[in-house]
């Protein structure tokens, strides 16, 4: 199963500073551990919202609303994402925990997101035979 | 955190520390069972403790640091010999913290590919290979080793308790082979790992076509090794090959379970990332500038395929020219069969006849349900019905699998809806 690590924007990130040294260092490691255990998929930082652009529509049916960056709210943006293949939620959380802080601060933080897989819910024997279960008691319901 | 978090959470983590300690110890120990039952018994202890405590900050070191302990004590109390005892006290530093923080490098890395020489090893059996490396090196449980194979967990658990006294019994040493040996034991780790991975990929038996988790273990551990062994073009070749052909997993099987075939799949389906990342290791592989090997071709293959948009637009001539490559260093039968679709693709049927025709009287194909199949194929193509529907007729009574088998039949009504009317 797929998981995305989304790294929040920061008033840093958003300003376009660059994170110290130790920081970089630290994330490289961290990404060279992803890669050696064979979890690694993509990883990729954005560029501050000074040159991203926004697409809203306001009224259904109608045109789009274009908005030109900055946008104020940091919290609500991501400044990059790390996506990773991994075995189960909890190997997943236990990657984004080793995650280095992404920003110091105390602006540091981190989304995990599991991405939608039709195909894992499908073969997965337990949730294959949850779901026959789960089907024989609604012909049952049916029949009573 | 609630002792069922706790426990799922421990588990993740040993999942994921497992390969790394059961390698450490088998260095420390010399002995590959002895070091999963050291690994497992500080698994036990973390069981005990962390739920109560909370997980360490470092949950790789402190599981290595009991298995360690462990180890000790062991030696210690069953007073085993001298040189045993001197070794481990040799590699009391085993270890650091940094660099049981997750990464392979230098050390662990080795061991690591010491442990998949060993499970890998030519004294045991194909089947052995497979159920001892999803253990110790993926990390999986029997019941699970069992479920994807479709066996008992006992003929597993069996299976491997056996490779291991295997292993013991034959002095097999715990080391990393050099020069020429290492060419062939490496060819034999790729092997293995590619089975586990077509053994996921196309089932040859049963209803289901696809086991997932087989063709995820496979995928993982060649990235693993990919990144733990240096101046090997072929481990490339082998990742970009297994990472093209996961790209195409979802699309090969119908709402219905179906077989789709790769000219009839949605190709805007094809998972671009994993086609991505096989163009990426096919192009590391061959930054190496050697004579592309087995799985270099066949991932070269393959990429024609992903690269193509559709089935009329994709390079025939160069995936012919690919298959004969592949016949020169590693005939058999298969390939050429392979080697005709392609050419009756580049060239016409007519020519693709003419190698499968070559064919006939190969024993090894004797009962592949694939050679009558693409002979079927390419007489209908020549419009020579009668024929191809014998063909298939035979193609459908060979094949183990039920929808592949489904999927003839309808190609038998086919030719027969063609014969009839000329008959009339």
């Amino acid at each position: 199963m797929r998981f995305m690590m989304i790294v929040k924007a920061t008033t840093d990130s958003e300003a376009g500073a660059m994170p110290s040294q130790e920081l970089i260092d630290a994330m490289q490691k961290y990404n060279e551990e992803l890669v050696k255990a064979g979890v690694l998929l993509a990883a990729d930082g954005l560029q501050p919202s000074s040159n991203a652009i926004r697409i809203s529509y306001p009224e259904a049916g109608g045109k789009p609303k274009v908005v030109d960056g900055p946008f104020t709210e940091a919290k609500e943006l991501i400044a990059g994402y790390t996506l990773i293949e991994v075995k189960s939620r909890e190997e997943a959380m236990e990657w984004a925990l080793r995650m280095p802080d992404p920003h110091g601060f105390g602006q540091g933080e981190i989304e995990l997101r599991q991405v939608f897989d039709v195909e894992d819910l499908m073969e997965d024997p337990e949730t294959l035979a949850k779901e026959a279960a789960l089907r024989k008691q609604v012909e049952q319901q049916r029949k009573a | 955190m609630s002792r069922t978090v706790a426990y799922r959470t421990i588990d993740a983590i040993w999942r994921m520390e497992s390969p790394k300690l059961i390698a450490g110890l088998t260095r420390m120990v010399r002995d590959v069972g002895l070091a999963e039952d050291l690994a497992q018994d500080a698994l036990v202890i973390a069981l005990e403790r962390w739920p109560e405590s909370s997980i360490p900050n470092n949950p790789g070191a402190w599981l290595m640091t009991t298995a360690k302990r462990r180890a000790i004590d062991l030696l210690r109390r069953n007073k085993v010999g001298g040189r045993k005892y001197e070794e481990l006290a040799r590699h009391t530093s085993l270890y650091t913290e940094a660099d049981i923080d997750g990464a392979i490098d230098g050390e662990i890395g080795d061991d690591l590919l010491r442990l998949i020489f060993l499970t890998c090893h030519p004294v045991l059996s194909p089947e052995a290979h497979v159920a001892l490396t999803l253990r110790l090196l993926c990390g999986l449980t029997t019941d699970e080793i069992a479920r994807s194979y479709l066996v008992a967990e006992a003929t597993i658990a069996q299976r491997i308790v056996r490779a291991k006294r295997t292993l013991n019994a034959k002095g097999v040493p715990f080391e990393m082979p050099e020069g020429e040996a290492l060419k062939e034991r490496l060819s034999a780790v790729l092997e293995v790992i590619y089975l586990m991975f077509n053994e996921g990929y196309s089932a040859t038996s049963g209803a289901h076509w696809i086991r997932p988790i087989l063709c995820q273990e496979a995928l993982r551990l060649g990235r693993v090794l990919a990144e733990i062994t240096q101046d090997e073009p072929e481990v490339h070749g082998l990742v970009a090959l297994m990472e093209i052909q996961s790209s195409r997993l979802k699309t090969r099987v119908g709402a219905d379970g179906e077989p789709i075939l790769l000219k009839d799949q949605n190709r805007s389906l094809w998972d671009r990332l994993l086609i991505r990342r096989g163009l990426a290791a096919l192009e590391r592989c061959r930054r190496f500038g050697r004579p592309p090997g087995p799985y270099a071709l066949q991932a070269a293959i393959a990429a024609c395929h992903a690269e193509a948009a559709s089935v009329a637009e994709t390079n025939w001539v160069r995936i012919a020219a690919l298959y004969e490559a592949l016949s020169r260093i590693s005939y058999s039968p298969i390939v050429e069969l392979n080697r005709a679709v392609a050419v009756s693709m580049a060239f016409g049927p007519a020519f693709g006849l003419q190698i499968v025709d070559a064919l006939h009287n190969e024993p090894s194909l004797y009962g592949y349900h694939l050679l009558p199949s693409v002979r079927g194929d390419l007489l209908m193509k020549l419009e020579r019905y009668e024929e191809a529907l014998v063909e298939f007729e035979r193609a459908a009574g060979m094949t183990r699998n039920e929808r592949e088998r489904a999927l003839l039949i309808d190609r038998v009504t086919e030719c027969e809806q063609k014969v009839k009317p000329s008959r009339e």
